[in-house]
């Protein structure tokens, strides 16, 4: 039992049952399964146990405040943070939401300036667009080849006018980590706040609101394991952080977010969180060793392929590689066994490919030939073996259909040929 | 997105895939696309002494669609006349192989590496149209 009440082993993660009829999931920068452990915590507070938190005259109310209550504190202890520092939302694109829309539009009569990055994720730029268009002004940093912001440059870009600078701790795409403690500290001596979409980086590296001078941060339920449907927002006490509510009600979650709080939802966001950090150390270690045999069998076999984003500063559960003179969509149907991310955007309606591989400089080509392995607590070795076998199959078999690996073979520099583009 | 039967067919077992000789005269080659879009189709015509064209190979850099897209012209131009293989539509290639209106392009740059390989098969036996009309 651990301070919180809580039953955790470390080195019993329950296995998900292993579908025979689907590919290996490889994708775990999408979403994650939820731990078995966390559903079983969440299923008394769907049915016998259904009470409103928010309910203060009889039992049912007590226990579920109870339960939700100990889930905020389990958030709290993996950031370091106080259980009061901590708000419940529907999942990190709120929070984001939150966060940078809030606190933009608190002090939108002192300062109108925001700092952000380039390779953020949507929710965050797409906030940024928003209150660009509401007067607000945007700074979106440029990343270096490997993925990582340059602190000289946040430092001339922060202000006196400057709000609330937006930093992820992790990149959804490349998995590199961000200097959150360096991104803090000139935050603090520029007297900006300092938010951090930590949805990819909750439960993968040791996070510390306080060493790092974090004011805000977002994390997300259903990327450590957890349900869908919720994330939190940390909202510093000291120097109190204050922000305008986007959604309005009944004054829950200190008026910061209306609305009755989904006990189960909260209570398996808790365990998720308790889990990880019980689990962190031994399972990167773990996730680095698939890691490097991933990737240390693919390089053996295979010429011509390129990581994207920094190796050192990087979470343990991430791959992104450009397999040169095969394009992403095409390899994806290859590699039909596995599931797993393309950076080519032909999947969608756009035809531009991803904007965070643009960011490192990648040229449109090679951001086209790019796929993301994102493995977690459920992959194994043979979901490896199998994932570089099968791999080095489809890129082998693609790259004999291919006019540029032909080309390449006969020594024609690819990027030299004028092509018409189309 | 789910492909059609008749794109994974092609995807897995591609008709005609290899190179002819650019350098022959009776090899006419097309290149079209840009690897930054993500679709570069190479497709090669022999062309007999009697203007039908009796071999047809291709390499593809893209998705399965525009991998099936040129895998089957191949196929359609073997047995043709220039003519005949010039008249084959985007539209006929879309149909067949049942693509969505996102792949429509790829048989769009099918349609384009026909042409291409025709026009250089005629710059190179000295009858582009240009030529013929003077």
């Amino acid at each position: 039992m651990t301070a919180l009440g809580l039953k955790t082993n470390p080195t019993s993660a329950p296995h998900t049952a292993r579908r025979a009829d689907v590919p290996v999931y490889l994708d775990y920068q999408s979403t994650t399964p939820c731990d078995p452990r966390v559903v079983e915590a969440m299923l008394p507070w769907f049915t016998e146990k259904f009470g409103n938190p928010h309910s203060r005259n009889h039992q049912y109310g007590w226990e579920a405040e109870e339960a939700v209550e100990l889930a905020r504190a389990q958030v709290a202890a993996i950031i370091g943070a106080d259980a009061k520092e901590i708000i419940f939302t529907s999942g990190a694109t709120e929070s984001n939401n939150l966060a940078i829309r809030g606190v933009a539009m608190f002090l939108k009569d002192r300062r109108n300036h925001i700092v952000t990055v380039s390779t953020e994720h949507k929710c965050v730029l797409d906030t940024c667009r928003h209150l660009e268009q509401e007067g607000f002004s945007v700074t979106y940093l440029p990343v270096a080849h490997n993925g990582l912001i340059d602190l000289a440059e946040l430092e001339a870009a922060i202000t006196d006018k400057t709000a609330i600078v937006s930093v992820m701790g992790v990149n959804n795409e490349i998995g590199v980590i961000q200097p959150l403690a360096e991104i803090g500290a000139l935050c603090r001596a520029k007297g900006a706040y300092f938010h951090s979409d930590c949805a990819q980086a909750v439960g993968k590296i040791p996070l510390d609101v306080n060493a790092m001078n974090i004011d805000l941060m977002s994390i997300s339920g259903h990327k450590i394991y957890g349900p869908k449907g919720i994330g939190a927002l940390y909202i510093r006490r000291r120097p109190r952080v204050r922000l305008v509510p986007m959604i309005h009600g009944g004054g829950q979650e200190r008026g910061m977010r209306s609305g009755t709080l989904a006990t189960p939802l909260c209570v398996g966001l808790g365990l998720a969180c308790a889990l990880s950090q019980a689990e962190m150390a031994t399972e990167s270690k773990r996730l680095l060793g698939l890691r490097t045999r991933l990737l240390g069998g693919l390089q053996q076999r295979l010429p011509e392929i390129y990581v994207n984003g920094d190796m050192d500063h990087r979470v343990p559960g991430n791959l992104n590689i450009s397999f040169a003179f095969v394009e992403g969509e095409g390899l994806m149907m290859g590699v039909k066994g596995l599931a797993v991310s393309s950076g080519s955007a032909c999947t969608s309606a756009s035809l531009e490919p991803s904007y965070v591989l643009r960011a490192l400089g990648l040229n449109a080509e090679m951001a086209h030939t790019s796929l993301r392995f994102g493995f977690g607590r459920f992959s194994t070795d043979e979901d490896i073996s199998y994932a570089i076998d099968h791999i080095v199959t489809a890129v082998e078999h693609l790259r004999s259909l291919s006019p540029l690996w032909e080309m390449h073979q006969e020594g024609i520099d690819v990027s030299s040929v004028q092509w018409a583009e189309h | 997105m789910a492909y059609s039967d008749k794109v994974i067919d092609h995807y897995e077992h591609p008709r005609n895939v290899g190179s002819l000789d650019k350098e022959d005269g009776n090899v006419g080659t097309g290149l079209v696309g840009a690897p930054a879009c993500g679709d570069v189709m190479k497709l090669q015509i022999k062309v007999s002494a009697d203007g039908i064209i009796e071999d047809a190979k291709f390499k593809t850099f893209g998705c399965g669609s525009a991998i099936a897209s040129s895998s089957l012209v191949t196929e359609w131009v073997k047995g043709k006349t220039l003519d005949e293989a010039g008249q084959i539509k985007n539209t006929d290639i879309a149909q067949e192989l049942a693509l969505p209106p996102v792949k429509i392009h790829c048989s769009v740059l099918a349609e384009d590496a026909i042409k291409a390989a025709i026009a250089d098969y005629k710059r190179k036996a000295g009858k582009d149209d240009s030529a013929a009309a003077e």
